[in-house]
C-alpha cells in the first residue's frame, strides 16, 4: 500500500503552468492495482486522442488534456450552466517502481486509461517449493 | 453514486479538504460541495435552436435513451463498472450505475428533429424550437 500513501499526499498540489486562457479541471480518476500494473482511468470527456499529454518523470506522473470550447462565442446564450468546460491536469506521485518504457494509455468514449506495468523487481514472485 | 465536476482545479484543492473534514462525521459520502445530480447538463439557446450538452464519460451509444416529452428532456443511461481482472481499488472517485435525468426546457421543442451526438463522451443535443415558440416578425403596416 506504499503506493496509494505516496499518490494521497502529492496528488493536487502540483500546478499547472498555465500557457494559455481559460479554466483547468482535475479529472475524476479510479487508480486500481494488481500483481502486474497500476491502473489509472480519468474521466476527460471532450478530449481528444492527440490532445492529450500524458508524462512521466521522476516517479511522477502527470496528465493534461486540453480541450477546447464546444460553444460559440457570442450567440450563445446559456439558460442553464452546471459545469465549466475547460483543460483536464493532475499529477500523482507513484513511486519509482514503474517500468517507464512500458507505460501506454488510451482514451475511448472520454476515458483516458493508463496502464502503468510494475518492474520486475517489485512484482511479487512465488516460489515454487520442491520435494527434495 | 455519480458526482460530476463543476469547479476549477484551485478550489478542488480546498474542497477536498473539506470533504475529507467532513468525510468522518457527515452521512453519505460527505461531499456537499459537489452536485448530486449526474451528468450534469449545460442548455444554452442559439437563434432558433436549444442545445443541451452533458458529459457522460464512459457510456456508449448502446448504453444510452434520450427523448423528449413536450418541453422535457430526459436522458437515461448505464456507466459500466470497472475492467475484469483482479485489481484492487487505491481510489474511487468514478462513479458507474444507471443514471436519470430530466431537463425541463424553456419552451416546446420539434421533438421530430431533435438530433443527439455522443463523441468523446460528450452527449450534444440538438433541439429546434417548435413554430410556435419561434419569435414572429410582426409586420406593421401604413394605414
Amino acid at each position: 500500500m506504499t503506493t496509494a500513501t505516496a499518490v494521497e499526499k502529492r496528488e493536487g498540489k502540483v500546478r499547472p503552468e498555465p500557457t494559455r486562457g481559460g479554466r483547468i479541471y482535475s479529472p475524476n480518476v479510479d487508480i486500481l492495482e494488481n500483481r502486474e500494473e497500476l491502473l489509472l482511468l480519468a474521466d476527460v470527456p471532450g478530449a481528444r486522442p492527440e490532445d492529450i499529454n500524458i508524462q512521466y518523470e521522476n516517479g511522477e506522473l502527470t496528465i493534461h488534456a486540453r480541450v477546447d470550447s464546444r460553444t460559440e462565442v457570442g450567440e450563445a446564450q446559456f439558460l442553464a450552466c452546471e459545469y465549466g468546460v475547460g483543460d483536464f491536469h493532475r499529477s500523482f506521485q507513484l513511486g519509482e517502481s514503474i517500468d517507464n518504457s512500458k507505460i501506454h494509455a488510451k482514451v475511448k468514449d472520454g476515458v483516458l486509461t493508463v496502464h502503468l506495468p510494475k518492474t520486475e523487481a517489485v512484482k511479487p514472485r512465488k516460489i515454487a517449493v520442491k520435494t527434495a | 453514486m455519480l458526482l460530476s465536476r463543476m469547479v476549477p482545479t484551485g478550489f478542488n484543492d480546498l474542497r477536498r479538504e473539506m470533504d475529507r473534514l467532513f468525510q468522518d462525521w457527515m452521512p453519505g459520502d460527505g461531499n456537499f460541495f459537489r452536485p448530486s445530480v449526474f451528468p450534469a447538463v449545460n442548455v444554452w439557446e442559439s437563434g432558433d435552436t436549444l442545445y443541451a450538452e452533458a458529459e457522460i464519460p464512459g457510456v456508449t451509444m448502446e448504453d444510452i435513451e434520450v427523448s423528449v416529452v413536450g418541453d422535457e428532456l430526459s436522458i437515461k443511461g448505464t456507466r459500466k463498472p470497472m475492467p475484469e481482472g483482479d485489481y484492487t481499488f487505491h481510489r474511487q472517485e468514478r462513479g458507474t450505475g444507471e443514471f436519470c435525468r430530466f431537463v425541463t426546457l424553456p419552451m416546446p421543442v420539434n421533438a421530430e428533429k431533435v438530433e443527439a451526438v455522443l463523441k468523446d463522451g460528450v452527449l450534444s443535443i440538438t433541439l429546434p424550437k417548435a413554430e410556435e415558440a419561434k419569435p414572429k416578425k410582426i409586420n406593421v403596416r401604413t394605414s
